[in-house]
C-alpha cells in the first residue's frame, strides 16, 4: 500500500464517514485506532467548548453536545489551526436551531471576539490637534480587528448577562436589524449594536470615502444639521474607542 | 549542524505566563507551541516578545505534518518563517509524524510506516520545510498506538536515515519512547542506544497513563520512574543539551514543574554529560 492511499484510508477511519466500517490496517491495529479516533473527535469538541462557551451556556449541556458531535460528523478541520475550526459553527447552530436565532448569533458573537483578540496590532497616529485636519479631504485608517455581522436579536446582552455569572434576559428580537461591532482596543476585545447606517458609514469610510463625503451623504439623508451632527457623533465615538488608528488628508 | 545548547527548561503556558514574566524563574530557556503564536496579533504575541527578551525561546510545532504524502503546506511555512525571524528562537521543531492530507487536517501526531517511501516523503517535506524557513529543524520521536505492517526499518533507524539525508536534528521524547516502546514491545534501552546521539538538541520528559490496553501519552501527569531511568541511561551519550518538562494539561503551579526540572538537573549533574547554563541576562 503507497503511502498516500495509507493515509487516505486513516483519514476516511478518523472521520467515521462510514460508522460502521471496519478498522482498516487489520485487526492489531484497531485497539490504536481507536484511541486515534478518539482524540481526533475530542480535540474537536473540546476546540468548540472552550470556543464558544457562552453558547454553550445558553444552549444547556446536551443541546451543546449534540451541537459539537453534529458539526464534527459534518465539517472536517480543514486549517493547521484549531482556532479556524469554529469558523463553521454559527452556521451549524443555525440550521440545528432555525426557530432560535439568538443561538448562532451568540456564537457569531464569540468567533467575533476571539478573532479581535489575535488581529494584527496597530499604532494609533492621531494628531493632538483635531484643528489641524482638513476634515472635508480626510481619510480615516481603522484598526484591522474591525468586524462587522448582522444582529436579528438581543445576544449580545445574553453574552454580557451569562459573562457576568447574572441570569440572561429572554431571547427576543431586535425592533429592527442592527449591526454587532467587534474590535479589540488595547489587548481587550469589545462589541457594541450599532444601527445599520452607521454600519454602512464604517463601512464607506473603511473603504476610502473621506470623511467630508461621508458628511455631505448624512446631509443629504438627514438635513443640514441633524446630517453634520450625526456623522460627527460617529466620528468622535470611533476615535473615542479606538475604532480609528490614522487620519490622512 | 545546529548548534547546541546545554540547559534546563519548561514549555511555557498559560496559567505561568505572570509568573514568568514578574519573577526570575530558574530556567534557562522557554519552548513554546508555534502555532499559539503564528498569528497576526494582539496579547499572546506581546506577551511572547517580552518572554523572549528575557530567555531563550524554542519554537516546537504541531502541524507542519513532514509525513504528508502530499507534501508541505507553503502558506503554514511562511507563518512559521515570520514568526522565526521575529523571535529568533533556539530551535525549531516539530514531530515525526503526519496531520494533514489535501485539505483535511486531523490535529493530532498520526504514525508513518517505516518504510523506503515514507523515508523518501519525510526527507523531501524536511529540506522543503528547512529550505524555506532558512535554518535547519529539530525533528521529534512520536508517541504511536498503531504499527504498520511491512515496515522496513525501526524507527531509530528511520530518524538516523532521516538525520543523514536532511541534516536536521533530533528533538528526543524520552517519555515518548517510553510510551511506544510499551505499546509495541520493543526494547526502549535498543531504541535510545540506536538513535544517532550527535544530533540530538533537545530532550522532552513528561508522563503518560495507562489506557485500556495501551499507554497513552497524555502529558497531563508528573514525569514517571521509568522515564527517568531512560533519561539517565541516555544522558551519558548525548553531548550538550536542552532538557525540559513538556506538560500539556493539567498545568500545575510552576514550583512543582520547577521541582521535577530539578530532578532532571540532579541526573544531569551525575552523568556529567550536560551542565546548566547561567540564567539568561
Amino acid at each position: 500500500m503507497s503511502l498516500g492511499a495509507l493515509q487516505r484510508d486513516f483519514v476516511q477511519w478518523l472521520r467515521g464517514d462510514v460508522e460502521d466500517a471496519p478498522p482498516p490496517f487489520g485487526p492489531a491495529a484497531a485497539a490504536g485506532l481507536a484511541i486515534y479516533r478518539n482524540n481526533y473527535r475530542a480535540a474537536l469538541v473540546a476546540c468548540l467548548e472552550h470556543g464558544f462557551a457562552r453558547t454553550g451556556q445558553w444552549l444547556g449541556g446536551a443541546a451543546f453536545r449534540e451541537a459539537c458531535v453534529t458539526h464534527v460528523r459534518r465539517v472536517p478541520p480543514g486549517s493547521w489551526t484549531l482556532d479556524a475550526y469554529g469558523r463553521d459553527f454559527p452556521a451549524t447552530l443555525a440550521r440545528l436551531h432555525p426557530l432560535d436565532p439568538e443561538v448562532a448569533e451568540l456564537a457569531t458573537l464569540e468567533l467575533a471576539l476571539a478573532d479581535a483578540f489575535v488581529a494584527a496590532d496597530a499604532e494609533i497616529r492621531l494628531p493632538r490637534d483635531g484643528r489641524a485636519i482638513d476634515w472635508d479631504r480626510a481619510v480615516l485608517a481603522f484598526h484591522p480587528s474591525i468586524g462587522l455581522h448582522p444582529l436579528t436579536t438581543n445576544a449580545p446582552a445574553i453574552w454580557s448577562a451569562l459573562d457576568a455569572d447574572i441570569m440572561p434576559p429572554p431571547a427576543a428580537h431586535l425592533p429592527e436589524p442592527a449591526t454587532l461591532l467587534v474590535w479589540r482596543q488595547g489587548e481587550v476585545s469589545r462589541f457594541e449594536t450599532i444601527d445599520r447606517a452607521e454600519a454602512r458609514a464604517l463601512l464607506a469610510c473603511r473603504s476610502g470615502l473621506t470623511f467630508g463625503a461621508l458628511c455631505m451623504e448624512t446631509v443629504r439623508e438627514l438635513g443640514e444639521e441633524a446630517g453634520v451632527a450625526t456623522a460627527g457623533a460617529w466620528l468622535g465615538r470611533w476615535i473615542a474607542q479606538a475604532l480609528i488608528v490614522g487620519v490622512r488628508d | 549542524m545546529i548548534p547546541a545548547f546545554s540547559g534546563f527548561g519548561l514549555g511555557l503556558r498559560k496559567p505561568h505566563y505572570a509568573d514568568i514574566l514578574d519573577h526570575r524563574v530558574a530556567v534557562d530557556f522557554l519552548e513554546v507551541i508555534s502555532e499559539n503564536f503564528m498569528i497576526d496579533g494582539g496579547r499572546p504575541r506581546r506577551i511572547l516578545r517580552q518572554v523572549r527578551e528575557r530567555y531563550p525561546v524554542a519554537l516546537h510545532g504541531v502541524s507542519m505534518s513532514v509525513g504528508s504524502a502530499d507534501g508541505v503546506d507553503r502558506a503554514y511555512l511562511a507563518r512559521l518563517r515570520a514568526l522565526v525571524d521575529e523571535i529568533d528562537p533556539l530551535f525549531v521543531s516539530d514531530h515525526l509524524c503526519w496531520t494533514r492530507l489535501g485539505g483535511f487536517n486531523a490535529h493530532d501526531l498520526l504514525p508513518l510506516p517505516y518504510t523506503e517511501e515514507a523515508l523518501e516523503t519525510v526527507c523531501a517535506n524536511i529540506a522543503a520545510a528547512q529550505d524555506r524557513l532558512g535554518r535547519a529543524i529539530l525533528i521529534e520521536n512520536p508517541s504511536s498506538y498503531v504499527a504498520f505492517d511491512g515496515a522496513a526499518m525501526s524507527e531509530w533507524a528511520f530518524l538516523d536515515a532521516v538525520c543523514a539525508r536532511t541534516g536536521c536534528g533530533l528533538l528526543l521524547d524520552v517519555n515518548n519512547v517510553f510510551v511506544s516502546a510499551t505499546n509495541h514491545g520493543f526494547d526502549a534501552r535498543a531504541y535510545l542506544d540506536g538513535i544517532p546521539h550527535a544530533r540530538v538538541r533537545q530532550i522532552h520528559l513528561a508522563g503518560h497513563r495507562q489506557g485500556e490496553t495501551l499507554l497513552i501519552d497524555t502529558h497531563d501527569r508528573a514525569v514517571p520512574p521509568p522515564v527517568w531511568d531512560l533519561f539517565a541511561h541516555v544522558l551519558p551519550r548525548l553531548g550538550p543539551v536542552a532538557t525540559m518538562i513538556e506538560r500539556d494539561d493539567a498545568i500545575p503551579p510552576l514550583r512543582d514543574l520547577l521541582a521535577e526540572l530539578d530532578q532532571a538537573r540532579a541526573i544531569g549533574a551525575r552523568a556529567g554529560g550536560t551542565r546548566a547554563t547561567e540564567l539568561a541576562a
